[in-house]
């Protein structure tokens, strides 16, 4: 997928967290802010890494502001801000790039 | 019949799934069913992602036995069939759909989960649908609208919007709700599906609260709609049969069974006079007993 104009998923309350998604230089430019970095910070990389891979973007600016999120909720926040990213609202690929 | 379609549901919590806070642990209440909710409690710019975090949390949290209902956006809306793809991919056991008016309107969901279930290989008929009453219209067309699927468990009062519809308001006496309530336990009974009271929103009143409930239970309601964690223990407490009217229902079925076999029609047990009317609400009760876990007989 091609990451087409800035956006935005989720939210800065506990157990969120806020994904910023821009279009990229051809690769993956990673930012995390999370109080938690020390003991989560390469945990939630390799759920944002994974999930970018499965929804097939290699080009990107993306920055995480983490409240405490489980990787279930990073998956479902890089994908919200992805997909409206692409204006893609409608025939998601549940299963499919967006793996649980 | 699906199995899960008679299943306990004392009590449906309300979550809005676009909040992770709400919907990551909410088993911990133990409420019978979990509602979450794509509708009225996500802002209309965020039904997108309350999809994906409804999705996930589907797929990846253990609700360790809570029912998971999921409530669609209504069918005037652009959302509704994302909604149930969604849903459906993510291995919900239920759909909810609000503001229901007619028969016409439960096929159009059956139809999209039906579509669903196939596009996601999920067993066909494993999600049951319930549905959402919530105008006068869909009142009085009750009936109908219990008898439109076969995957209909159930339907729910909900009484804001129709108390709008009916140009009155909640007063927290129910008088505004008698109509509604009466003719839809009464239409859920007649064809055999279960009937869900609605939300009580005054949550610093928790007497009014019990009342509505001991109402609610007396009309012959299946459980209520719930919006905080609070409320379910008095659910619970009212909807679950208690030691004596336990012990009593067994010895009106035991007494019942024998006095058959010896032609007796009419006797008393405990004073009471007992016949032959009494066996399947006795059954009912130490039915529910079980579904409840609180029962310790061998009937």
């Amino acid at each position: 997928m091609e990451i087409v104009k800035p956006a935005i998923a989720g939210t800065l309350e506990s157990s969120d967290c806020q994904v910023t998604v821009e279009p990229g230089d051809g690769e993956i430019d990673f930012t995390l802010k999370s109080s938690v970095i020390n003991q989560y910070g390469n945990q939630i990389r390799k759920v944002v890494f994974e999930t970018l891979e499965s929804l097939g973007v290699g080009s990107v600016k993306i920055s995480i502001v983490d409240k405490g999120a489980l990787d279930c909720t990073i998956k479902a926040r890089v994908e919200g801000a992805v997909f409206r990213s692409a204006g893609q609202m409608e025939h998601l690929p549940w299963g499919g790039a967006i793996r649980p | 019949m699906n199995p899960d379609k008679k299943r306990l549901r004392r009590t449906m919590m309300f979550l809005n799934a676009q909040k992770p806070a709400l919907i990551k642990d909410p088993y911990i209440y133990r409420p019978d069913s979990l509602m979450l909710d794509l509708e009225d409690a996500v802002a209309e710019n965020q039904k997108d992602a309350a999809r994906f975090s409804l999705y996930h949390a589907l797929k990846n949290i253990d609700y360790r036995g809570c029912e998971r209902v999921v409530r669609i956006n209504g069918l005037e809306t652009p959302f509704w069939q994302e909604d149930i793809r969604c849903a459906v991919a993510g291995g919900c056991d239920a759909i909810r759909l609000p503001k229901t008016e007619s028969a016409a309107d439960v096929k159009r969901v059956e139809s999209a989960v039906e579509e669903a279930e196939k596009e996601f290989s999920i067993p066909e008929g494993k999600v049951l649908i319930m549905a959402a009453i919530e105008s006068a219209r869909g009142v009085m067309r009750a009936m109908e609208i219990c008898e439109a699927s076969e995957r209909l468990f159930g339907i729910a009062l909900s009484g804001g919007d129709y108390t709008k519809d009916l140009h009155t308001h909640i007063t927290g006496t129910g008088i505004e709700l008698m109509g509604a309530r009466q003719n839809m336990v009464i239409a859920a009974r007649a064809t055999g599906v279960q009937c869900f009271d609605t939300v009580y929103t005054d949550l610093d009143n928790m007497e009014g609260f019990r009342q509505d409930v001991e109402t609610i239970h007396l009309m012959g309601f299946d459980g209520k709609s719930i919006v905080n964690p609070r409320q379910i223990n008095i659910v619970h407490e009212i909807f679950t049969p208690s030691e004596k009217e336990i012990i009593f229902s067994e010895k009106v079925v035991r007494e019942i069974d024998r006095k058959r076999a010896e032609g007796i029609g009419v006797f008393t047990v405990d004073g009471k006079m007992i016949d032959i009317a009494f066996y399947d609400g006795a059954k009912r009760t130490i039915e529910l007993a079980k579904a409840s876990g609180v029962y310790k007989g061998d009937l």
